[in-house]
């Protein structure tokens, strides 16, 4: 058992290093950088401006330097002092930034995850045990639905309706009076007013697959021998069917956190921009547009690193739903 | 014994239905079975029907997409009616604005004195069918061009949405295609080899795998969008795009290939040709591809909507193709402003067509998937 978690722990690790490396390396690959921009401006503004100042700027901030070099600092600086570095576009610290907006990210994600396993778990079940019935129709369709409409569609349309027939394009996490406060329970209580609207558009895509999932494996279980015998002996239908086959469906569900989250935090990176959410959304694409390398690369490390932690736990979960995982 | 020469009937078409099935080849069983599955097959029929409009879509669409009538911008989609007094005129109703004085808004009237006829094969907007061909010929359109006929309203500058829509579909739909061959030859390369092969060079093309799904593809798909330059040409955006794409989606690829060589490897019949003497190579082909190809389809089919929704959420976020190239994303691009799909909700328009090539895709990938196995 802890063999098995050590080993996945040292695995979640090596991802997230190797997911560093490709973070640095693609915000790398424009040419040019930050310094460029800069020099640009300050052409368009003053005129001429002296090369050298050019060579200065990027020997101060490090831009000369070859890649494993600027990769070793700004790793050493994130491990070591939790520093992300500096954002050129908003002058402010990237870190700052990054603990601002990731945590937003991070309960919306976790938000979305709840949502469909709520939905997903009673309709799968419900599916498989009353085949071809209403509902079972009713959720395939339902999920074929959430499943071909691209999320930021789903929420302009959202944004349309409430607009046309609320009076308000229900935008943002927060009420207005909310969004500078300190965190309190009332703020918290708001919080949970505005969630629902991204956590059911992030969250529908995904329902889908998973009630699919769902209900294949229920029926897999449900045509085995030992669920006849225990109908044999007499054991009711209604206690039979979550005392056996529901347990041994629910495993997949945990597995399946793995590839889910990934998906959800894709849904709330480009739903949050059309909706104005302030998640890491909104700042990672600004950053990429303006090439504002280390709140981007930070954001994206963080990001990966997010879902990593989930699949993490999904592991964890599952060595503890599943007995046979914890003997390995 | 009436009844009994019933039977004997019965008997004699049931072995003449088991004889067929036992001749049949792999992919006429595949077929019947695919037949079975109505709204798979009704989705297959819709799918064609897609390509064929992407690959005709200059002579289906009654504009060209950069045609503009100032005028007519924003006006709303005019319904058609087929008869005129009586008589079999298909036509449209004229537009007319009148300007909000304080606001300058236009509040478009239909005009009822103004009538636009319209007709089958036109002369309209000259165009290059396939880059190359010179006509003018168009399905259908007004049949005096200059006249305002939008069937599905037009955009902030006064371009048709339909033809948009349609001229679109050529890029949206290929996109996906081209990001496919790049992703499939990928996973089967490597899902092939790692399945093959085995050992530790399996464990590193799984642990890679594992890592690159535990990456959200869309930071990913923004950040490596944002490094193609501005100024390149609208061609190498395309092909860059559908590499972008692919770059990511190809593990799962690998992993079905993967999984069928791994099951197909313990086969009795890939023993026997082993112990024939059959060759590495001659064994993939001949033995192991035809027995999963149908598999492979299936996937294929249920990867591209993946692809579809990718450069679409790209080019919606202005990171993807850019005009003058027309794709629904870079359609949906005019959508991002709440106000705006308020007062012109038509343009969200390509987002209908984007869920219905999604929707169809799925139901006909499914039921490619239930007919993979015929046996």
């Amino acid at each position: 058992m802890w063999k098995y978690l050590l080993r996945r722990g040292l695995y979640a690790l090596f991802t997230v290093w190797v997911i560093s490396i490709l973070a640095f390396a693609i915000i790398q690959l424009p040419p040019g950088d930050y310094v460029t921009d800069l020099i640009d401006d300050l052409r368009a503004q003053a005129g001429n401006v002296p090369p050298e100042w050019e060579e200065r700027m990027r020997q101060i901030y490090g831009f000369d330097d070859p890649f494993i070099v600027q990769y070793y600092k700004w790793m050493r600086n994130i491990v070591l002092k939790g520093q992300f570095g500096y954002s050129f576009f908003y002058k402010r610290d990237a870190g700052e930034m990054i603990v601002e907006r990731l945590p937003m990210s991070f309960a919306l994600s976790l938000f979305s995850t709840l949502f469909v396993w709520i939905v997903a778990l009673p309709i799968g079940f419900y599916s498989a045990v009353r085949r071809y019935s209403i509902v079972d129709y009713a959720a395939s369709f339902m999920g074929f639905f959430g499943m071909a409409i691209p999320n930021f569609l789903l929420a302009l349309i959202v944004l349309f309706i409430t607009y046309k027939y609320m009076g308000a394009a229900v935008l943002g996490l927060f009420s207005d009076k909310f969004v500078d406060a300190p965190w309190s329970w009332a703020k918290f209580v708001d919080l949970l007013k505005h969630v629902w609207v991204p956590m059911v558009i992030i969250g529908i895509g995904s329902t889908a697959g998973l009630i699919r999932t769902m209900r294949a494996n229920l029926l897999d279980e449900l045509n085995k021998p030992y669920v006849e015998t225990a109908r044999a002996k007499g054991l009711s239908e209604w206690r039979l069917l979550i005392k056996y086959p529901l347990r041994h469906a629910l495993n997949p569900f945990v597995s399946t956190l793995g590839w889910m989250l990934p998906g959800l935090v894709s849904g709330e990176v480009i739903v949050s921009m059309v909706l104005n959410l302030p998640t890491s959304g909104p700042v990672l694409y600004t950053s990429l547009v303006r090439q504002d390398q280390y709140v981007a690369a930070g954001f994206i490390l963080m990001l990966s690193t997010l879902t990593v932690i989930g699949t993490f736990i999904s592991d964890l979960l599952l060595a503890w739903v599943d007995p046979r995982i914890r003997l390995q | 014994m009436e009844d009994l020469a019933m039977i004997n009937h019965d008997q004699a078409v049931t072995d003449e239905e088991s004889l067929k099935l036992e001749v049949a080849s792999q992919w006429k069983l595949m077929w019947w079975k695919f037949r079975k599955h109505k709204l798979a097959m009704i989705s297959g029929a819709m799918v064609i029907a897609f390509y064929v409009v992407a690959l005709f879509c200059e002579f289906l669409a009654p504009n060209v997409p950069t045609t503009y009538l100032d005028i007519y911008a924003t006006a709303p989609p005019q319904p058609v009616s087929l008869f005129y007094e009586g008589k079999w005129m298909p036509h449209v109703k004229g537009l007319t604005y009148e300007r909000d004085p304080i606001s300058l808004r236009k509040t478009w009237i239909v005009d009822e004195s103004i009538t636009v006829p319209i007709g089958f094969f036109v002369r309209g907007d000259p165009y290059k069918m396939w880059g190359f061909i010179p006509l003018d010929l168009h399905l259908f359109g007004s049949k005096h061009p200059g006249d305002p006929f939008y069937l599905m309203g037009a955009d902030m500058i006064g371009r048709d949405v339909f033809s948009r829509l349609i001229y679109s579909s050529r890029v949206s739909l290929t996109v996906g295609l081209v990001g496919m061959v790049i992703s499939l030859s990928i996973g089967i390369l490597l899902g092939g080899v790692s399945g093959l092969v085995g050992g530790a060079l399996d464990n590193i093309i799984q642990r890679i795998i594992e890592i690159l799904m535990s990456i959200p593809t869309l930071p990913v798909w923004l950040a490596l969008a944002a490094v193609v330059p501005i100024d390149w040409p609208a061609l190498r955006v395309y092909f860059m795009i559908s590499i972008i794409l692919s770059l990511i989606s190809w593990t799962g690829m690998a992993r079905v290939v993967r999984s069928k060589f791994l099951a197909l490897r313990e086969e009795d019949f890939v023993m026997a040709a082993m112990l024939d003497g059959c060759g590495k190579t001659r064994l993939i082909l001949r033995h192991m591809l035809p027995s999963f190809l149908s598999h492979i389809i299936a996937s294929i089919t249920l990867w591209i909507p993946g692809l579809i929704l990718g450069e679409t959420a790209l080019s919606f976020l202005g990171l993807g193709l850019r005009p003058p190239v027309v794709s629904w994303g870079v359609m949906l691009q005019d959508t991002q402003k709440v106000a705006v799909i308020a007062r012109y909700p038509w343009l969200l328009a390509p987002g209908g067509a984007v869920f219905l090539i999604v929707l169809t895709l799925n139901f006909l990938g499914d039921g490619l998937r239930d007919a993979a196995d015929p046996y």
